[in-house]
């Protein structure tokens, strides 16, 4: 879980970065994903770096759902007695219990985003436009129930990341003691700017910052 | 006060259980939670009934055998407290209280709120222990250890083998169990030698007995009537990341 949860933890600040660009302005933003085709090129053949990152991430989200449904199945024959009682997390609150179902949620996410902004499928301009298009299109204010789908999905990411994040460090035995507390807190101001920053991108475009 | 419990009754490992209800009159504030099911159970066989089963040795906190789960949280809300520590006046009057035994796998029900916590036994059996030739206790200071080193395995050492950890744990995981004591033994000298074998069997004896695996919630040390920190967990990790390079 750790290690590919890092993984996609590293896409998401470079993906969030890259985003960013959109509000250099439509050439800025189309250049750079044009940049994210051709880079290396003629050394290296067209879309190595692009294809490299799908390979590493569809694995990565694959090992990672993997490992998430092997501790559910071992952690549901650990226990086939439920407790009768209700059970109140005695813990930091209820975000580490959203985790599977959180995951779920991000997934289902993830899908429809690949067929709206990657392949256009879902996306009113459709393939053939520029990505820049293909942002704007698809969050028009018409269309302000898909703002509203990718706000709660980036809050629910958002939530993973806060536990992921120094569950990871913990997991791979790198932090303990105060540095345990520090990161605990550090996770939490990390995910907020991270999708703090995704936000920016659909929010500005629906109300019309960005056109 | 008076109290309506709810209490898990099963009469053995093959009978399916159920929750049974009762009442308890002038119970005392002052009184333990043990003493409050005393008072219960002197009824009962008074009334000819089967007393409710429950462990329980020390009653001063120390021996870990009086574990059960109070209105859903292991050894009762109040914090770092074991449940024979537990005080009556923490309840109000009339209330009701539920009482269940842990519920995980490798902790069978034995009778009622009793479960046989064996499979920490064989944890410990796989490598909890140091192999030293016996003899004369050595003097005290002819191995010096570091302050920091010593504070953290004493701190790990307080674990009292309740198995409140695994009952809370949405997971049914051991790891805070097994892995203070790994902490405990592997920061001193004498538990040096055999830091890395030590950890791969106790880790593999713990998956053996099917409970689940760690996922950080963090439910295993709010309950802990010691307060073993999330840091032995990681101290674990780390043993094991070593020892199975
Ligand atoms: C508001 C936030 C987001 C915006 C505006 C956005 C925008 C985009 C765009 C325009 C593309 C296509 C890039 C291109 O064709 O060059 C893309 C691809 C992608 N996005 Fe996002 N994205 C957002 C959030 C996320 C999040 C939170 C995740 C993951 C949890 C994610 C995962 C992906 C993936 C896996 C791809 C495909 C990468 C590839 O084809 O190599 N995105 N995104
Ligand atoms: S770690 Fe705490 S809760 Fe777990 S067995 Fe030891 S004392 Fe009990
Ligand atoms: S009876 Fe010994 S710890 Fe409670």
């Amino acid at each position: 879980m750790a290690v590919t949860g890092a993984m996609l933890v590293l896409f998401l600040i470079g993906h969030m970065i890259g985003n960013a660009k959109l509000f250099l302005g439509k050439e800025s933003f189309n250049a750079y994903a044009e940049w994210l085709r051709t880079v290396g090129e003629p050394a290296l053949p067209a879309r190595t770096l692009l294809t490299l990152t799908e390979i590493v991430l569809a694995a990565a989200v694959i090992l990672h759902m993997w490992a998430a449904v092997t501790l559910a199945r071992r952690a549901a024959k650990a226990r086939p007695v439920k407790y009768a009682t209700k059970k109140k997390s005695q813990a930091n609150g209820y975000v580490v219990h959203t985790m599977r179902y959180g995951g779920v949620i991000v997934v289902l996410f993830v899908v429809w985003h690949l067929l709206d902004l990657t392949f256009g499928v879902v996306n009113p301009e459709g393939f053939a436009a520029t990505p820049y298009d293909r942002v704007v299109a698809g969050f028009q204010p018409s269309r302000w129930w898909v703002t509203a789908f990718y706000v709660a999905a980036l809050v629910m990411v958002g939530l993973h990341l806060r536990h992921g994040l120094w569950s990871a460090f913990q997991t791979l035995g790198l932090v303990g003691g105060r540095n345990r507390r520090l990161l605990n807190a550090g996770a939490a101001v990390f995910s907020a700017l991270l999708i703090l920053g995704f936000l920016a991108v659909p929010i500005a475009v629906t109300i019309g910052a960005v056109k | 006060m008076n109290l309506t419990l709810k209490v898990w009754r099963q009469n053995g490992p093959a009978d399916s259980g159920r929750m049974v209800t009762y009442q308890v009159t002038d119970v005392s504030p002052d009184m333990s939670f043990l003493e409050m099911l005393d008072v219960l159970n002197e009824r009962l066989i008074l009334e000819g009934d089967d007393p409710v089963a429950f462990d329980h040795d020390c009653r001063e906190g120390i021996c870990g055998m009086c574990g059960m789960v109070i209105n859903g949280v292991a050894h009762g809300e109040q914090k770092a407290t074991t449940t024979c520590q537990l005080h009556m006046r923490h309840f109000e009057d009339g209330a009701t209280v539920t009482i269940e035994p842990w519920r995980a796998a490798p902790f069978p029900v034995v009778k009622d709120l009793v479960v046989d916590r064996g499979a920490f036994d064989r944890i410990i059996q796989a490598g909890g222990f140091i192999s030293v030739p016996a003899g004369s206790a050595p003097d005290a200071h002819s191995v010096p250890v570091k302050k920091d080193d010593a504070d953290a395995a004493f701190d790990a050492a307080t674990c009292i083998g309740c198995g409140a950890c695994v009952a809370a744990c949405p997971n049914g995981s051991a790891s805070l169990f097994t892995a203070a004591k790994i902490t405990h033994l592997g920061l001193l000298p004498q538990g040096g030698p055999e830091r890395d074998s030590r950890v791969v069997s106790m880790v593999e004896q713990m998956d053996a007995e099917g409970f689940g695996g760690c996922t950080n919630t963090g439910e295993c040390t709010a309950v802990c009537p010691k307060g073993i920190s999330l840091d032995v967990i990681a101290q674990m990790n780390r043993d094991y990341l070593k020892a199975a390079k």
